[in-house]
């Protein structure tokens, strides 16, 4: 028991001693993540919205009377034109280059064609010319093809499907809660992430701790003390799982923080409100996961010749990993109960169901025990191959 | 004499990789490092295992460290056997090899630390011993340097004092003066003779006749796996020069060396 304390302290002293280890595995990732999403969410704002008081400059070919005066509601400055061909090279050009942001183009007895239409003769076709790639003209056509849509409802309009502000005769039509929409988004997102930031966290120190103190010859020192085999690998699988805590932690605050930014104003976080029991059965969930994972990694670490085959063999259980953690967001409530036996599967199922407030806790339990024993079971592989002289010393 | 260490038959074999069969131009899948030896150290004496490179010795006394496991025999150290009781025949021994590495990370004073906790040295035992041979050793004045960035000679010395935190009864010690400069070697041996000198018991593997004359009680010369001859250094010499004695002795056993 003294022994495992020893060396915990000594993995936690190596690592806390280090700065710049500290820095990369601890600090950085949930840094990076924050500054990541939060970019790439302003990214994608600006790429979809334009400035609020944007007047879209645009050309009218043939607009009806009654049209124009319903379209002056738009955000638009309208410019008639007469459609004369020997101008169409400049207009286009205009657009083009994103000095106009749209040419609607109206047939020429548009409204006579309109109400002369049968289902025998072709509808008369209002063309609107724009330029996706200038967000400006996107809008101006995204705006003038929803009003012309209205228009035509207007003219024929027999009936409407869930007209007005979404709420009829008995409330609101969408039952589902704002909180269970963000829970159903959240617990295919968050297992998947929490995962992988676990997985990469241990992987940044488990094949330094062990397939590095092979490589340097340091593990030898260790196995010639009176120390039994089984307290240097609890120690190890302990001290590591320790740190990938705090590099999981540290990724899943950057996710979190940066959330709103990534996903819009349209998602108010602020109607997620989890339990304090939630989060504890969270962290729970999370310790038997990282115990679990430390312990594979550091078996796969340990019959690695050196750091750089361990970090190669790792590939595999990375993708491994991930491929369970994105099971939940496929939707179905793959495997049922029964799933909760498998390790790590059962950690993705359980948390997606704290997340999605479906919190199961005796099922929750059930996977921290398996995840346990799984543990036992790996650290007892370990103590087996710290004691086996082919991988400790096998060249 | 008081008898401490019996090894009883060791065997040791390893397993050729094909490319290690083609180095060694063997078709012989199975290579014995170790082939059935036995001999007896007693206490209080150095007892020196001489050999040519390759002839087992580290190999055994990797065996009697405990870090491998022998195919067949024991050793019983102490009263405790290296196959069935690892850890305790390890808190009785200090090992030291070049093998067996600091880390770069840490300062010799936490190494010390760290190691007399693994060894479970009571804190106040241990930082009056870590005094004493930090002195004796020169290694007080770099305490506090990180291990890799001291030099050559001065890791070798932290790391012999790091294997005797434990101030151990049995000493083995794997070519103790190899690749030390002619300086580190001086101080190396004089210790030895210092651990002698307090009753402590050595067990050293060395090619180097000089050290072997200079420290040695009892010598025990392995050739090829095979203990060839065992007994007092007087005994083995009868007078002779020990380098002398023993190419007579290896041209006996084996046949002309230049053949």
């Amino acid at each position: 028991m003294n022994n495992i304390m020893t060396i915990i302290k000594k993995e936690l002293a190596r690592f806390f001693g280090d700065r710049r280890l500290v820095f990369t595995t601890v600090i950085m990732p949930g840094l990076l993540i924050y500054l990541m999403y939060t970019l790439m969410g302003e990214g994608m704002m600006k790429q979809l919205t334009t400035a609020d008081d944007y007047v879209a400059k645009a050309y009218a070919v043939n607009m009806p009377e009654d049209v124009k005066m319903m379209a002056s509601s738009l955000r638009m400055e309208w410019e008639d034109w007469d459609g004369n061909p020997a101008d169409k090279e400049r207009v286009l050009k205009e657009i083009e280059e994103g000095e106009k942001d749209l040419l609607v183009y109206f047939p020429e007895n548009f409204t006579a064609d309109v109400e002369a239409y049968n289902m025998e003769n072709k509808a008369p076709n209002v063309e609107l010319y724009y330029n996706s790639e200038k967000s400006n003209s996107e809008t101006a056509y995204q705006m003038m093809q929803s009003f012309l849509k209205g228009y035509e409802e207007t003219m024929v309009n027999k009936y409407d499907v869930n007209a007005g502000m979404g709420e009829g005769v008995f409330g609101k039509y969408d039952m589902a809660s704002d909180a269970g929409i963000i829970g159903k988004m959240l617990s295919g997102l968050l297992p998947m992430l929490i995962m992988t930031f676990i997985f990469s966290g241990c992987s940044g120190v488990a094949p330094e701790s062990i397939a590095g103190e092979k490589e340097r010859g340091t593990i030898a020192t260790l196995l010639v003390t009176p120390v039994k085999r089984s307290a240097l690998a609890l120690g190890k699988v302990i001290s590591l799982s320790i740190i990938a805590l705090l590099a999981g932690v540290s990724s899943f605050l950057g996710t979190i923080l940066s959330l709103p930014k990534m996903m819009g104003d349209e998602v108010d976080l602020n109607v997620v409100s989890y339990s304090i029991s939630d989060y504890l059965l969270l962290l729970v969930v999370i310790i038997s996961t990282v115990l679990v994972i430390v312990s594979i990694i550091s078996i796969v670490s340990a019959s690695a010749k050196s750091v750089k085959e361990a970090t190669t063999m790792m590939a595999p259980f990375m993708i491994g990993v991930m491929l369970i953690s994105i099971l939940p967001m496929l939707g179905a409530d793959i495997g049922g109960k029964a799933a909760y036996a498998i390790p790590l599967f059962n950690s993705v199922k359980a948390m997606a169901a704290i997340f999605g407030f479906k919190t199961d806790l005796v099922m929750a339990l059930v996977s921290v025990g398996v995840n346990l024993v799984a543990t036992g079971l790996l650290v007892t592989v370990l103590t087996k191959m710290f004691d086996n002289e082919n991988v400790m010393f096998g060249k | 004499m008081e008898e401490l260490l019996q090894v009883k038959g060791l065997r040791k074999t390893f397993t050729l990789s094909a490319k290690q069969q083609k180095l060694e131009n063997t078709k012989e899948k199975v290579k014995v490092a170790v082939d059935g030896l036995s001999f007896t150290a007693y206490k209080g004496e150095v007892f020196g295992l001489l050999g040519p490179n390759g002839a087992g010795k580290t190999t055994t006394l990797r065996m009697l460290a405990t870090l491998i496991k022998p195919d067949a025999g024991d050793a019983i150290l102490d009263g405790a056997s290296v196959v069935s009781q690892p850890e305790l025949v390890r808190s009785k021994i200090g090992f030291l090899t070049s093998e067996l590495k600091l880390e770069d990370f840490f300062t010799p004073n936490y190494q010390f630390d760290f190691f007399s906790g693994l060894y479970g040295v009571k804190p106040e035992v241990a930082a009056q011993r870590k005094k004493e041979l930090f002195e004796r050793f020169g290694i007080d004045k770099f305490a506090e340097v990180k291990v890799g960035n001291l030099s050559t000679g001065m890791k070798q010395k932290v790391s012999l004092v790091v294997s005797l935190v434990h101030d151990p009864d049995v000493v083995i010690f794997d070519e103790p003066t190899n690749g030390l400069d002619v300086l580190t070697a001086k101080v190396v041996t004089d210790f030895l003779l210092d651990l002698k000198a307090r009753g402590k018991s050595i067990i050293v593997s060395t090619h180097i006749f000089s050290l072997i004359e200079k420290i040695c009680d009892r010598v025990g010369i392995v050739i090829a796996g095979k203990m060839v001859t065992c007994d007092t250094l007087e005994a083995i010499c009868a007078g002779k020069p020990l380098e002398d004695r023993f190419f007579e002795i290896y041209e006996e056993k084996v046949g002309r060396i230049d053949e």
